[in-house]
């Protein structure tokens, strides 16, 4: 055997198809339909020898262990330790919300960088490689520049990372120690989006939710692939996920199904449900108008990470709300924050503003009824807290400073 | 002067290689539509038959998206700059 028999086949990525008018086209860094500019999906060989249970539960922690749903050909190599976070079981949440079960997706403790993204990322930057790209970058509110940064740097990637002005302190530090070409444009991030997609046309880079978008977004189905797993190879009755651009929706109906099909679970898709802030919840709106154009807003709210006005996959987010039989929540500032605590001290879990608006607005829909007793719900909690402390600080009760004297312990145990 | 219209790279097919060209036109939707007849392949990717904006097409009208100014009817003026690019999501 000669040695580049022994050797893994170089990695290449999947062709695409356009989800609009159905057009092919060859593996490329592009997520744009030439003919009518719809948005492109990679296409999966229908043929490809699946694996069994067993054999998905031998292999490593990672999200990799789902491999033949990812859009590649040939063996990974780069951020292999990603996914595969805690499905947590919360009884006292549970309790709170008046539901069955809930079990929370805890991606507060992705690796490497603390948030969902890293799954996106880990998709993405095996896209580049195949692609032979040496820079990738991204638009973002801050989670994703986190992750783009922390991945590029152990790739040994050039990154240049395009977020708003106006971003939490912990996001920004966050994402420049790691060496990367941190660019703070003044505007929201619909304005950050759109330079994006002209500067992925302008200079030819890995843009990873820009032109590597067809792959990245292929990453979020781990969520929904997780899940099955963690509970055992069966599905819950509903599931909670915040939205920003509205990908992850469509991806976790993806990804159940995908399984389903496989014949690795038995029940249905989940009742999906989607969670916004109600400062910027144009995919919210769109639901509960029942379908028609999303109608774009600017954003308000303290949740910068789903601060997304124009979510290009708002349409398609409403549609799997919608044909999942689920629905949607907006909640306010001061509900997401109080969500952040309940959630920490109901299940132990320092979430974000995400992962806040995510709890409050499953506890607004099982107030309206739409989730009940018979429920079994899981809850999709994308980043961690220390991301997000501005959003919270103020809101928590004052710390006693004591002198180092027992009797003054004494006095706070009285009180 | 007129309006220039930037276009992206995977558009510039239709126009001969061209990713900046000149329309006319008192409002967004006359001055698509200007571009639509010098460039008949690249109008139906632009609008559809009848004359509305695709939901993954967006225009943004000197860096603002026109959605905020009331879309094709968004009044335009010579030395505008509108700029076409594909609906893409983030986060």
């Amino acid at each position: 055997m000669t040695q580049a028999s022994i050797a893994s086949p170089p990695l290449t990525a999947r062709p695409l198809r356009c989800r609009s008018c159905g057009a092919e086209s060859a593996p490329a860094p592009a997520a744009i339909c030439g003919q009518c500019l719809g948005p492109l999906d990679p296409v999966y060989d229908p043929e490809r020898a699946l694996p069994d249970r067993e054999t998905i539960a031998g292999r490593a922690p990672s999200l990799w262990r789902y491999r033949e749903w990812l859009p590649f050909d040939g063996e990974p190599t780069l951020s292999l330790d990603t996914g595969f976070t805690p499905l947590v079981d919360a009884p006292a949440l549970a309790r709170r919300l008046g539901v069955g079960r809930v079990w929370i997706k805890n991606d507060t403790v992705s690796h490497p960088s603390l948030s969902f993204k890293d799954r996106v990322v880990a998709v993405a930057i095996n896209a580049a490689a195949a692609f032979g790209l040496d820079t990738i970058g991204c638009a973002s509110t801050g989670n994703l520049a986190n992750a783009v940064a922390a991945h590029a740097a152990r790739a040994g990637l050039t990154a240049w990372i395009f977020v708003p002005e106006e971003l939490e302190t912990a996001k920004v530090v966050g994402t420049s120690v790691y060496g990367s070409r941190l660019v703070r444009v003044r505007g929201t991030y619909d304005d950050v989006n759109r330079l994006c997609a002209q500067v992925a046309d302008r200079f030819g880079w890995g843009i990873v939710n820009v032109n590597l978008r067809a792959y990245y977004g292929e990453g979020s189905k781990t969520v929904a692939h997780e899940i099955a797993e963690q509970l055992g190879w069966r599905l819950p009755s509903a599931v909670v996920a915040p939205m920003a651009g509205g990908s992850l929706l469509t991806k976790l109906r993806k990804g159940f199904g995908e399984f389903i099909a496989a014949g690795l679970v038995a029940e249905k898709v989940p009742r999906l449900y989607g969670a916004q802030a109600s400062g910027c919840a144009p995919i919210v709106r769109l639901v509960e108008r029942g379908g028609g154009e999303l109608q774009p807003e600017l954003p308000r709210t303290i949740c910068r990470s789903l601060a997304i006005g124009n979510p290009a996959d708002g349409g398609f987010a409403a549609r799997a709300i919608r044909e999942t039989g689920g629905w949607a929540a907006a909640v306010s500032d001061a509900e997401l924050v109080d969500g952040i605590r309940w959630l920490a001290q109901d299940a132990g879990i320092f979430a974000e503003t995400a992962g806040g608006v995510t709890a409050a607005a499953a506890l607004a829909l099982a107030r309206s009824g739409r989730l009940g007793p018979e429920d079994e719900v899981v809850l999709c909690v994308t980043g961690h807290g220390l991301k997000t402390l501005e959003a919270v600080r103020d809101a928590l009760p004052e710390t006693p400073v004591i002198a180092p004297r027992l009797r003054e312990v004494a006095a706070l145990v009285q009180q | 002067m007129a309006i220039t219209v930037n276009l992206p790279s995977v558009l510039a097919a239709h126009t001969g290689g061209a990713r900046t060209i000149e329309a006319a036109g008192r409002t967004l939707g006359e001055a698509v539509a200007d571009v639509a007849a010098r460039f008949p392949a690249l109008g139906p990717r632009l609008r559809d038959k009848d004359g509305k904006p695709y939901p993954f097409v967006n225009f943004y009208l000197n860096d603002e998206d026109v959605r905020f100014r009331g879309g094709f009817a968004a009044p335009v003026q010579d030395g505008d700059e509108v700029t076409v690019i594909p609906a893409i999501a983030g986060g």
